[in-house]
């Protein structure tokens, strides 16, 4: 396997950040989102640019800053770092087609700032993604949580505040208890912080070992694992752009991605095997899973169910990685592509809908489908992507996940799996149901009410159509997941 | 020239604050420029001190008037006090610049004095550095306090009351200091730190020592506000003038953690510090109270400087249980804090002094300032997350070593102390959070009000600082992140070549 020595994981990261002075000092409008666009394509041209190295099972490695002898700012990229990257630099582009649009027909204010944070946000996603020790990760996993808070907090009301509250104090309250302490003891124990593919724990004493895998795990509450899940839905206050690309993509799965560094690049999955301490964070995983599918049920807000959706969704990645076998690990890194498409295709339609309609809550929403066929159509796919029904990619990941239970000889979770794709139809299907089939009369919507801009339905179109074209052709996520899998010699 | 570095650092403030109390009288428009001045040659001479110091690999030794040790004054420049000076010079130059235009405003015919008072403090603290002879150290600390009180003394109608308050107890600390050199003299015959180093470990009777030994650190312990000794610090800081505090707060207590450092290490040696004394252990559950409490006072506080003031308190807890921990990484920490504490306390002192020249003390008032002063609340946040401990600024690396100090402690001998201050620092950094994000949700949620008179301010206009303080601000500010992201060289260069190899087992 070669190693590369190159700059442009740096720049795929630089890039977002050196555009924030920029769009600060735009003097127009569409000055300052020109120059978004361009930050976002460059971006994903980039780090797409890496993509032939990695497939041919080559790394890319770039040290920024030695700050002590033992601890670098440092970027390696590797097929699962890419995969991620992949994902969430091309959704930024997407999004910010939709953001324009959104923020625009909203006529929102303070949206400078709203298109620089949301730079800066790009900027630390793509820079834990490629993050090749521990220090940077938590470098960039820090960054993220600071740029996201004035997003979260957009509408600088009563209500913001106190999900803003709620948000920082979860997502930094764990990283200062939890993560600290718990990166501290692990090099005082090890002496390193870089990944290797079969962790560098081998020093801990085991019972030492299971209190830094919880504290880990815990640590990163980015990641919505159960009891640390409930700044997800209160930071659901955000405008929905930041909703679909932070909180159904860039944050989320920075915690998840996280976790499965942590796992297997910092844990190592044989030692995990060894000790069996998985099992826990499996049965953790699994009652996220079916409690957040339960409770999304009873929420009639469209984007609270869809954030509890999340939380179960986020928890299958989870429970994938700490199943530790092949197909399972393989799924968990599938998964976070695929969710991803489907999830942001869904939060674009709650946005569209709340942009043309001012309307929030599900029950209201009788009979959109027939005012909004495109939305809901796309909402539709979406939903069947999440739920796991072919014909989108969200059955590949489930499929593997699924293989992978068993592989493991785990079939209590496979039951809860299936169980779960069941509450997934259940809190789904019925939005799709009453939007189309209804008659005429009970449609609670004027003729008036139309399709939102152009800006909005395009890229809730391209997503959900992806959603779809995956399905057919997963590639080039399979083969990344595999080779990410392959290197790390799981058994 | 270089081999008069020493001397420069001391004699050409103490000769600059008499020439700029008579210029005061003639033209007070060239006491500022002669300031600055001499502090720059000083922060210049302290940097080639530094240089010097690598270069020879060991210490600069500067005998005043060449008179040898046990009767003369000498002056031993390791790596430890070289960086220590360049802390204090340069925060005293930038802080002198930032504060240019309140001096004018509060002490309009009074600026000679002023400048004087301000560098005769910034002498006293120099020579406490620089010097390698304890009683001249007890010296120059009495110059840096009395005119550290009259430096506060001159504040708000309440300040003479807070700083007599200081002043009785800081006397008490700086003679409690005077006894234990005192008894050092009798047991010893000298007063040069290196020969009483070495004179120690032969002595018959170590009793008269360790006396002096605690006499010692008690009095430094009041000088330095470590809980519970720490009730003079707050009232005395939060009514001082901001020109002054800016000085004062992040270089009284960091330098007296440095004498303790000093007095621990070089005067003591770590083998009677850490092993024959037997204290380490409380004093690291003392600096764990002190943190916890500091913290908790913080967090009641509607002023904004008072909050500073109960931070300050618990940022010197971090400083001592560090020392405390007796191994390297924990004193390594300790060290390193004392230039990160004195960069960041700068900086959110500078922010104080904006805040109470546009609009007051009180954080109700600061509603709707990241729309009328964004640039003023930039640097100000790059402040609060480095005292709450965010990478990649400095305030991260220190809390890096000092938890990591803790935890080597822990796995060394399972000492209980060691984990409680584990977990105070990590308590301590979240209430900081709150407590700087307390501020930010009200400048940025609430919307600006009109009307916000306090005492007289309702003249300024609010919008953002004139650049003579903002330059300053941000250079401070910047200096966080340049200090965070070079601690691995500043450690691995400067504060590792001074740590001695500790003895094992501690």
């Amino acid at each position: 396997m070669e190693t590369v020595y190159s700059i442009k994981p740096f720049l795929a990261v630089l890039i977002s950040l050196c555009v924030v002075p920029i769009i600060i000092s735009s003097r127009t409008e569409n000055i300052r989102e020109g120059w978004t666009f361009a930050a976002a394509i460059i971006k994903f041209l980039i780090i797409a640019s890496m993509l032939p190295i990695i497939l041919s099972g080559g790394n890319l490695e770039f040290t920024i800053a030695q700050i002590m002898p033992a601890v670098s700012i440092k970027f390696k990229v590797d097929a699962f770092g890419l995969l991620f990257a992949l994902v969430s630099s091309f959704l930024w582009i997407i999004t910010s087609i939709y953001s324009i649009g959104y923020m625009r027909s909203l006529n929102e204010h303070s949206q400078t700032r709203y298109f620089a944070f949301f730079a800066l946000s790009l900027c630390a996603a793509v820079g834990v993604a490629f993050s090749a020790n521990f220090f940077t990760m938590y470098l960039f996993y820090e960054m993220l949580s600071f740029a996201t808070y004035p997003l979260v907090t957009h509408h600088q009301d009563k209500e913001s505040r106190t999900s803003g509250r709620k948000y920082l104090f979860y997502i930094l309250g764990s990283s200062i208890a939890f993560l600290i302490p718990a990166m501290l003891i692990t090099f005082s124990y090890s002496g390193t912080m870089e990944f290797a593919s079969q962790g560098f724990m081998q020093n801990v004493p085991p019972e030492l070992l299971l209190i830094l895998l919880f504290m880990f795990v815990f640590g990163f509450a980015k990641c919505g694992i159960m009891p640390l899940h409930s700044w997800l839905p209160a930071a659901m206050v955000a405008p929905t752009p930041v909703s679909a690309l932070l909180h159904a993509v860039a944050v989320v799965k920075v915690g998840v991605f996280c976790v499965i560094r942590v796992i297997t690049n910092v844990f190592g999955t044989d030692l995990l095997a060894k000790y069996g301490y998985n099992d826990y964070i499996c049965y953790i995983a699994a009652f996220t899973i079916i409690t957040a599918s339960l409770i999304a049920l009873s929420q009639d807000g469209l984007k609270r169910r869809l954030a509890f959706s999340t939380i179960g969704q986020l928890s299958y990645i989870i429970l994938g990685v700490a199943l530790l076998s092949k197909n399972a690990v393989m799924a968990s890194m599938l998964h976070i592509a695929m969710h991803a498409f489907g999830k942001i295709t869904l939060f674009f339609c709650a946005g569209a809908i709340y942009a043309s309609t001012k309307i929030k809550n599900i029950s209201d929403m009788v009979g959109i489908g027939r005012r909004m066929p495109i939305t809901m159509g796309c909402f539709f796919i979406g939903s069947l992507s999440v739920i796991g029904l072919p014909p989108t990619g969200g059955i590949i990941s489930k499929w593997y996940l699924v293989l992978g239970t068993l592989e493991a000889d785990k079939i209590f979770l496979l039951v809860v799996l299936l169980v779960s794709s069941l509450l997934n139809a259940a809190y789904f299907l019925p939005v799709v149901y009453k939007a189309f089939f209804c008659t005429e009369e009970e449609t609670m919507f004027e003729k008036g009410v139309k399709e939102p801009p152009i800006w909005c339905v395009v890229p809730l179109v391209i997503t959900a159509g992806i959603s779809l074209i995956m399905f057919f052709y997963p590639q080039p996520f399979l083969q990344l997941a595999d080779l990410a899998v392959n290197s790390l010699g799981v058994k | 020239m270089s081999t008069h570095y020493p001397a420069l650092i001391i004699v050409v403030p103490l000769l600059t604050a008499v020439i700029v109390a008579a210029v005061g009288w003639i033209n007070k428009k060239y006491c500022f420029p002669l300031s600055v001045a001499s502090l720059a040659a000083s922060l210049l001479s302290s940097i080639g001190l530094l240089f010097e110091v690598m270069k020879t690999n060991g210490e600069v030794v500067y005998r005043f008037a060449g008179w040898e040790a046990p009767m003369g004054i000498v002056y031993n420049i390791d790596y430890l006090n070289s960086l220590v000076l360049i802390v204090v010079t340069a925060v005293a130059l930038i802080n002198l610049i930032f504060s240019k235009g309140s001096i004018e405003n509060d002490f309009p015919d009074k600026e000679g004095v002023f400048y004087a008072l301000y560098i005769l403090f910034t002498t006293g603290l120099v020579g406490m550095v620089a010097t390698g002879d304890a009683f001249n150290l007890y010296v120059l600390l009495e110059i840096a306090s009395l005119t550290g009180y009259a430096l506060l003394g001159i504040g708000n109608e309440r300040s003479p009351l807070s700083t007599l308050n200081y002043l009785f107890i800081g006397t008490i600390g700086a003679t409690f200091y005077l006894l234990g050199v005192g008894y050092i003299y009798i047991a010893t015959g000298t007063l040069n730190m290196a020969e009483i180093a070495l004179i120690i470990p032969k002595l018959p009777n170590v009793g008269i020592i360790k006396f002096a030994f605690v006499i010692c650190m008690v009095g430094l312990f009041v000088k330095m506000a470590l809980f519970p000794m720490h009730g003079w610090l707050p009232n005395a800081y939060s009514n001082a003038p901001s020109s002054s505090i800016g000085l004062i707060a992040p270089l009284t207590t960091k330098v007296t953690v440095y004498i303790m450092v000093r007095a621990g290490i070089t005067i003591f040696t770590p083998e009677f510090t850490f092993e024959k004394m037997h204290l380490d252990k409380w004093i690291v559950w003392l600096s764990v109270i002190g943190i916890v409490m500091g913290s908790c006072f913080a967090l009641a506080q509607k002023n904004y400087k008072k909050m500073l003031t109960y931070i300050v308190v618990a940022e010197v807890g971090y400083m001592v249980g560090g020392f405390w921990l007796g191994n390297k990484l924990g004193i390594t920490g300790s060290i390193l804090h004392i230039v990160n504490d004195a960069a960041m306390t700068l900086c959110v002192f500078m922010a104080a002094g904006i805040f109470s020249y546009k609009i007051g003390d009180h954080i109700s008032d600061f509603k709707g300032l990241f729309k009328k002063m964004p640039f003023t609340m930039t640097a100000f946040a790059v402040g609060g997350l480095s005292i709450i401990g965010v990478p990649p600024t400095c305030g991260f690396f220190s809390k890096w070593y000092l938890v990591s100090g803790g935890i080597e402690a822990v796995k060394a001998t399972g000492s209980i102390g060691a984990l409680a201050f584990i977990v105070a620092l990590l308590f301590s950094s979240l209430v900081n959070a709150v407590l700087f994000f307390r501020i930010f949700e009200v400048a940025h949620f609430e919307p600006f009000s009109e009307g916000h008179g306090h005492e007289g301010h309702s003249a300024v206009e609010i919008n953002e600082a004139p650049l003579g303080m903002l330059i300053p601000f941000f250079i401070v500010a910047f200096s966080l992140i340049f200090l965070g992201i070079f601690s691995g060289d500043i450690v691995s260069n400067i504060i590792n070549q001074f740590i001695p190899v500790l003895p094992a087992g501690i």
